[in-house]
């Protein structure tokens, strides 16, 4: 479906026709607004049949690139004019661009610029993704829920638990069967999550069958109230090799209590080679190889991500013919170091806690330095549809191509993205190296994300692409756009590179120069 | 579409709160760790409160009927509902409260399980305000230069909890020719009910130097319809503007009587009047003015 189409399935039928009057829908209030006046915000406004947007359009000014994000010094030739930043390198963004909708013309800006002895051009628009959604990491060892379990929010249903990735859970949120497919309120609670996650704002997720995870890009999970704070080191038979050479001679046991693997010392190749002696203890569980077992518990919250709270509950009886003895010392820890318990058997070869030792504290606390911290990552994957590359070019097939063979370097809000291989413009980007706010959704539901497109100019021509609408970025900051909005300049996140050098370079890089 | 949006003002002090057009700014006092929850509670709170309303937003367009509530699902238009429906003898829809009821409703989540000394939530001139025990607050108010004080000082026996001020030259479409009407009462959404009824009734009916409009060519969709709204008010004579207020001192008085405002404040063309006390009147000179006790 186009987004043209969608568009309008938000309105009735021959609304648009009301002369002079246009509905506004920068809000949910979604006012009519007749030829001159404002909306209840008095923000938006019809212009002319048009809505005039008042917010800014945002420029980001790249520091150099030394990292620094706010620089007064000369650079690039350029006199410092009592600005916070360098303005030698500026990036006009999508951000309060607006889009091209509902007409196929040229996009709100294509700015021109002159980089190395190189003019290069930025198509800036706002798209509209009703093909969107989020990929979300969240960094545990913790079930969260079963692979395909549907994620919720709101108590609607707007994703599934994926594949997990080593020492993260994976999430699957929004596409367009949440965002249209099912019900009103599923939509917009699809719309909403996607929003808040893409904004940086944190959101709560149910998942069905599973635990609830509240998700803040770039901040650590919070699982069933509980706040995630490392990543585990590896799984519990890595751990038992990682650490095995730094247990030997202080304990006659160790057990790595893990979700996925669960590692002994005694029997792990990493304690034989060690010439670790037997100490008849049996887990419960199905064994791989010598000292590796699986499926020592169902997947839980408890230790190393399994079910457990008592540890002891994953062994059998002790064997005293196998080397079992009262007085056998036992360490007992999870992969991230962050549960650990201590015990020694009895004369009946019952385990029996006993008060943490000194000796292998620095061994624990180890296995929790070497975890990394935990996060929620969230990329928004979105694909460019039929009038957003109508708007950069008259053949919107050539824009594909051209990004796909590398001519065109593609920015949400100036922060890079991955471009799937294939067809179509499928991208990906870390919502936290867009600047703050600059995802916005329509009442499709959509979301509406700042998407600019840089390549050379003469690229640009030959794809077929607007040169008459070609302007310079210092007669956009003069004079503005169509939406007549004012301009807004904002430092560039430090770690994102200056476009048109990004380009320039790639280029370069590919031989394409 | 822009979604909720939660800032600090420039100093770092004041919440801001906007989404469409509900623009608040929120401030609290007290101990630090309490006015940081209420904060955040306040934030939370903001995040559905415009999508509610848009829910009933056709019902909330309509008139309401005197003392015939209608049932409403949405907590703030059940405020709305309850502030129009006692002044519901002439035209009134329940957007003439909305303002003051998001005030409400904002700060009422604010103080849910804490301590605050004072806070309020402005909504663009509507404001609701708590006081806790021997508090005081001030108030800044329009049309001074009339030999009134241009602070409005509100202390916690008072009773008063909204002010709320309607006129022609505000935001939201006005029946009437008042400058400003600033009302004290005991919410912020019966302060903002009121004064937009009071400030309809500032007017001169039929007066060649006033222009109106029909509110439906301006917006619409105005929950006015096609009643003529206020665009211009060319000169008026003393006697006029004089007239014009003890029009709309009337239906101030009256209100106040009833016991549903504890006091106004009336401004037109360089005029004033006063409906009953809080410290409102620096001076004594306006002929509808009456000492009483809020």
């Amino acid at each position: 479906m186009s987004e043209l189409a969608e568009r309008f399935e938000t309105h009735d039928p021959g609304e648009k026709q009301i002369a002079e009057k246009i509905r506004c829908d920068a809000c949910p209030v979604m006012c009519y607004i007749a030829d001159g006046r404002t909306g209840a915000c008095d923000r938006y406004g019809n212009v002319g049949g048009r809505i005039v947007r008042m917010d800014p359009l945002t420029i980001l000014d790249h520091a150099a690139e030394t990292g620094a994000a706010v620089v007064p010094f000369v650079a690039e030739g350029e006199a410092w004019n009592g600005e916070l930043v360098n303005t030698g390198r500026r990036f006009v963004t999508a951000i309060g661009a607006g889009t091209t909708y509902p007409d196929y013309k040229p996009a709100p800006f294509i700015v021109s610029q002159e980089v190395e002895g190189v003019d290069l051009v930025t198509v800036v628009t706002e798209g509209i993704f009703s093909y969107c959604g989020v990929k979300v990491k969240i960094d545990t060892d913790r079930h969260i829920g079963d692979e395909t379990a549907i994620v919720r929010a709101g108590g609607e249903a707007i994703g599934h638990v994926t594949t997990g990735e080593y020492g993260s859970q994976m999430v699957s949120l929004g596409g367009v069967h949440h965002l249209t497919g099912g019900s009103k309120q599923e939509g917009r609670a699809t719309c909403d999550a996607l929003l808040n996650l893409c904004n940086r704002k944190p959101v709560e997720l149910t998942i069905d069958g599973g635990a609830t995870v509240i998700v803040e890009a770039g901040k650590a999970p919070v699982i069933d109230g509980k706040v995630e704070h490392r990543m585990r080191v590896g799984c519990g038979s890595a751990t038992i090799g990682m650490f095995a050479t730094q247990w030997c001679g202080l304990v006659d046991e160790v057990v790595v209590v893990d979700d996925h693997i669960t590692g002994v010392v005694s029997e792990h190749q990493a304690g034989k080679v060690l010439g670790w002696e037997d100490t008849g203890i049996k887990i419960i569980g199905r064994r791989s190889t010598p000292g590796r077992y699986f499926k020592v518990s169902e997947p839980g919250l408890g230790w190393g991500g399994t079910s457990i709270s008592d540890p002891l509950s994953i062994l059998g009886d002790w064997n005293a013919k196998k080397g079992a003895r009262p007085g056998l010392s036992l360490l007992m820890v999870s992969t991230t170091g962050e549960q650990f318990a201590y015990y020694e058997l009895d004369d009946d070869l019952k385990p029996v806690e006993k008060p943490f030792p000194e000796r292998l504290q620095k061994s624990v606390g180890l296995i929790e330095d070497n975890c990394e911290p935990a996060l929620c990552t969230v990329l928004f994957i979105g694909g460019a549809g039929g009038s957003l590359r109508a708007g950069v070019t008259e053949n919107p097939v050539n824009l594909t191509r051209s990004v796909q063979g590398l001519k065109t370097y593609v920015t949400v809000g100036g922060a890079p993205v991955y471009v799937w291989p294939g067809g179509g413009i499928t991208l990906m980007v870390d919502v936290t190296r867009v600047p703050e706010g600059a995802f916005g959704y329509v009442p499709t539901p959509a979301l509406v994300a700042p998407i600019e497109f840089t390549m050379r100019r003469d690229d640009y021509v030959r794809l077929g692409g607007y040169e008459g609408e070609i302007r310079s970025v210092e007669d956009i900051l003069a004079r503005g756009g169509e939406y007549l909005n004012p301009r807004s300049n904002t430092g560039a996140p430090v770690n994102n590179p200056w476009p048109p050098l990004a380009q320039l370079r790639r280029a370069a890089a590919n031989g394409a120069r | 579409m822009q979604g909720p949006q939660a800032h600090w003002l420039a100093d770092g002090r004041r919440l801001h709160l906007n989404h469409g057009p509900i623009d608040l700014i929120v401030e609290a006092f007290g101990e630090p760790d309490e006015c940081r929850a209420a904060y955040a509670q306040a934030v939370d709170r903001f995040q559905a409160i415009l999508m509610e309303l848009v829910n009933e937003l056709p019902e909330l367009r309509l008139p309401a009927f005197f003392l015939a509530p209608r049932d409403f699902e949405g907590p703030t238009a059940r405020r709305m509902e309850a502030a129009v429906i006692p002044l519901a003898e002439c035209f009134i829809t329940p957007m003439a409260a909305v303002a003051g009821s998001v005030a409400d409703e904002i700060l009422t989540a604010m103080l849910a399980g804490r301590q605050l000394d004072r806070a309020y939530v402005n909504n663009g001139g509507d404001c609701a305000l708590h006081l806790d025990e021997n508090q005081l607050m001030t108030v800044a108010i329009a049309g001074t230069g009339n030999g009134m004080a241009d602070r409005v000082t509100i202390r916690t026996e008072d009773g008063v909890r909204g002010v709320a001020t309607s006129g022609w030259r505000g935001r939201s479409f006005s029946l009437g020719i008042a400058d400003a009407v600033t009302v004290l009462a005991r919410t912020g959404a019966e302060a903002d009910a009121a004064a937009t009824l009071i400030a309809n009734a500032v007017d001169l009916p039929g007066h060649p130097a006033i222009g109106r409009v029909s509110a439906r060519d301006l917006a619409p969709d105005s929950d006015l319809g096609a009643q003529l709204v206020t665009q211009s008010v060319g000169p008026l004579s003393p006697g006029e503007a004089a007239r014009a207020l003890d029009n709309g001192l009337v239906v101030a008085e009256d209100f106040r009587r009833r016991g549903l405002i504890a006091a106004s404040a009336l401004f037109l063309a360089g005029e004033a009047r006063i409906s009953g006390s809080v410290a409102l009147a620096a001076s004594n000179k306006s002929p509808g003015k009456e000492v009483a006790h809020a």
